[in-house]
């Protein structure tokens, strides 16, 4: 278990390497940079640019220095920590999306664990009652939440919930909560908010999601071992518990290297649409205003979120699963 | 299929095979594939409703009632028209009453009321705006029209008083064909990068897999807003639109690529692969002519499933104002500007597009689903 979480550990090195490269050259990639957007923002506001203030910030952050340059600058400044500065903001990157990201990661997490509550109930039930009306039924409303574009579906919700319960959804606080400090009261107010955003993000998932929990348990179900422990007069739901169910939910663990990139992506939809304090708003404004070190540490900071979330899953997978454990380096 | 070397003698007075099972045994893997999509019911639906909707492209200009961009200043956000049959108790044909519209000084929403004074017949083909099919000759033919001075809003209008209706229509166009592009990019990648990779193996193998994984751990939300941040904004809309598609494709063709080359990993062991390369055909012959066919159907399940994803990818994009713009019509751009919660509230049929994308999304899906218990007819 051990060399084979150093292996995967070491294996997440060029990966992260590689990321940082397309994050880079991503970020690199539309014409001109923040300065001239800066430049011409101000004109179109009547006011004078100091040419000589520009020339000197663009030295300052090195924009003057080749490609490659800015890279190393920016990629060793990320292994000491230092996320570098947004030049909008005018403040270093980290202290800028600390909170965010933390709120980031808080949503993303319960949206995974909401397509998992939700997803395998359905997914066992419609494997043991196939093609009957419920598993129809169940699979036909799951597609419908993959089907229903994320950003629509919460503006729907949030609709419902200030017409019929009169609650405003804007947000992940209520307004009198949203300077407080951290404490169990700001805890359960930000419960309170936290569901339209999980659960829209949550449902674009959980077709897929039982979907493949349907087929795999259904392959499992039809093997030899079920019908002789069948045969032997276990009971349905022990027998189901203790083989087959043990094997189909693998996917389950491992899957979560799909369905983090997603969940990601639909938070910061939902969170453009809800505007929520997270990572999603910001991230568009910078891509937009090509501010570059805070998108780019932003996009870098959420695939390192992902990347890390397939190393545990793999872990987690490796300790349910001796077949991985044992062959060198497992297989998604 | 192979053929037991000594056939036990027929009996001289009975046939070796039914008629039936003697056409089984002829079809193509094609027919077979058919036969049995056409037994999943869901799955025929989903590909004659879509076989309709794309059939609907070359003649959105004739279907919609109105021209694209044509403003009805009098009727802005216009509520779906109910269209009726009977006046006064008395059956008319279909028809439409006149509106009288008054703005409601408390709410300043503009509110309408029925006319029933007057009454306009619903036509069919019948001439209305003039446009030029196919950009080609000079048309004025409509498949329904309304008769001079009434209007025919089945799904009412948008702020600037437009046609909800031809404008779902005319956006069926860009919406529909959007992921067919971006498919025949993210084919192109998957063949050329899983090919190379199931192929040949070894570094280039490891090195291509690395690149699908990173690709892969990035959200691709953020990968889009990006790339197509990098979209020069003064670009011909047209220009956006294939930038777009590629966009979307670049991004997708990875999990293709995976199935791709897991395939030929195990086929390039088969002894027809070996016997091909022993008698010197070179290694994309053997990969397009040997290979590919063996798992075309499995490709083709893929990338059914792969579409919906994409134009789902587009209203995302559109929504965000990072995808197609006005003047080009999808989809995305016309549910983008149902994106405040006055939209929701007080004009829901603004919303009405998305009835379309779930609609499609859907039936790619079923069909997908189809598809893929039907590729393996050997099973």
């Amino acid at each position: 278990m051990l060399r084979y979480s150093i292996q995967r550990l070491l294996l997440m090195i060029p990966t992260l390497l590689l990321i940082s490269i397309v994050t880079f050259v991503i970020i690199e990639l539309p014409p001109g940079d923040y300065l001239e957007t800066l430049v011409s923002e101000l004109q179109a506001t009547g006011e004078r640019a100091d040419l000589q203030k520009i020339e000197f910030l663009r030295k300052q952050y090195g924009l003057d220095q080749p490609v490659a340059v800015r890279y190393w600058v920016w990629v060793t400044g990320l292994l000491e920590g230092d996320l570098g500065y947004s030049f909008e903001y005018d403040r270093p990157v980290s202290e800028i999306i600390g909170e965010r990201l933390m709120l980031t990661f808080v949503v993303s997490f319960a949206a995974v664990v909401f397509t998992w509550v939700v997803a395998f109930p359905i997914g066992v039930y419609s494997a043991t009652h196939q093609y009957s009306w419920g598993d129809h039924g169940l699979t036909f409303l799951g597609f419908l939440g993959l089907a229903t574009p994320n950003f629509l579906l919460a503006l729907v919700l949030m609709f419902i919930s200030f017409s019929w319960f009169g609650v405003s959804v804007g947000g992940l606080f209520s307004p009198d909560m949203e300077e407080a400090p951290w404490g169990w009261a700001k805890v359960a107010d930000l419960l309170t908010h936290l569901w339209i955003p999980v659960v829209v993000i949550g449902t674009s998932g959980t077709a897929g999601m039982i979907r493949r929990l349907r087929a795999n348990l259904l392959d499992e179900l039809r093997k030899q071992y079920v019908v002789t422990a069948r045969a032997k007069g276990l009971s349905p739901g022990r027998l189901l518990v203790k083989y087959p169910l043990r094997i189909a939910v693998n996917p389950f663990v491992s899957d979560i290297g799909n369905l983090l990139p997603q969940v990601i992506s639909g938070a910061i939809i939902v969170s453009i649409v809800l505007s929520l304090p997270t990572t999603g708003p910001m991230l568009l404004r910078a891509l937009r205003t090509q501010d570059m070190y805070l998108a780019g540490s932003f996009l870098m900071l959420l695939a390192l979120l992902t990347v890390v979330g397939v190393f545990l899953s793999d872990l987690a997978l490796a300790a349910l699963d001796p077949r991985i454990r044992q062959g060198a380096g497992g297989t998604r | 299929m192979s053929v037991p070397a000594v056939l036990p003698a027929p009996a001289a007075d009975e046939p070796l095979l039914t008629p039936e099972e003697e056409r089984y045994y002829l079809a193509s893997q094609w027919q077979l594939i058919w036969w049995r999509l056409r037994r999943h019911r869901l799955a025929m639906g989903s590909f004659w409703f879509l076989l309709g909707l794309y059939g609907i492209i070359p003649f959105v200009e004739f279907l919609s009632p109105y021209a694209l961009r044509t403003r009805h200043p009098d009727y802005v956000y216009f509520p779906p028209q109910r269209v009726r049959f009977f006046h006064e108790g008395a059956f008319q044909g279909p028809f439409v009453y006149g509106h009288t519209m008054t703005v409601n000084m408390d709410t300043l929403k503009r509110e309408y009321r029925e006319d029933r004074s007057q009454i306009y017949r619903v036509r069919f083909v019948t001439r209305g705006e003039a446009y030029a099919m196919w950009g080609l000759w000079p048309m004025d033919l409509h498949l329904v029209g309304v008769d001079e001075g009434g209007t025919l809003f089945l799904l009412g209008t948008d702020r600037l008083g437009r046609d909800m209706l031809s404008r779902i229509i005319h956006g069926a166009r860009i919406s529909l064909t959007i992921g067919l592009v971006g498919i025949t990019v993210s084919f192109v990648l998957a063949l050329v990068f899983g090919g190379l990779s199931g192929y040949y193996g070894g570094m280039l193998d490891i090195a291509i897999q690395r690149l699908i994984e990173v690709i892969r751990s990035f959200p691709e939300l953020p990968l889009w807003m990006a790339l197509s941040a990098a979209l020069p904004a003064r670009w011909d809309p047209l220009l956006i639109y294939f930038g777009i598609t590629i966009i979307l494709g670049v991004i997708e063709w990875t999990g293709l690529a995976r199935s791709v080359r897991g395939k030929l990993l195990a086929l390039r062991e088969e002894d027809f692969a070996t016997a091909a390369q022993l008698m010197g055909a070179s290694p994309p012959y053997i990969i397009r002519r040997h290979l590919l066919p063996s798992f075309t159907s499995h490709l083709i399940v893929s990338g059914t499933l792969s579409i919906p994803h994409m134009i789902l990818g587009e209203t995302a994009l559109s929504f965000l104002g990072l995808g197609l713009r006005a003047p080009i019509t999808s989809w995305g751009v016309l549910l983008s500007e149902a994106q405040n919660i006055n939209a929701v509230a007080l004009y829901p049929w603004l919303m009405l597009p998305v009835v379309m994308v779930v609609l499609t999304v859907l039936a790619f899906n079923f069909l997908g689903d189809g598809l893929r218990d039907a590729a393996d007819p050997y099973a």
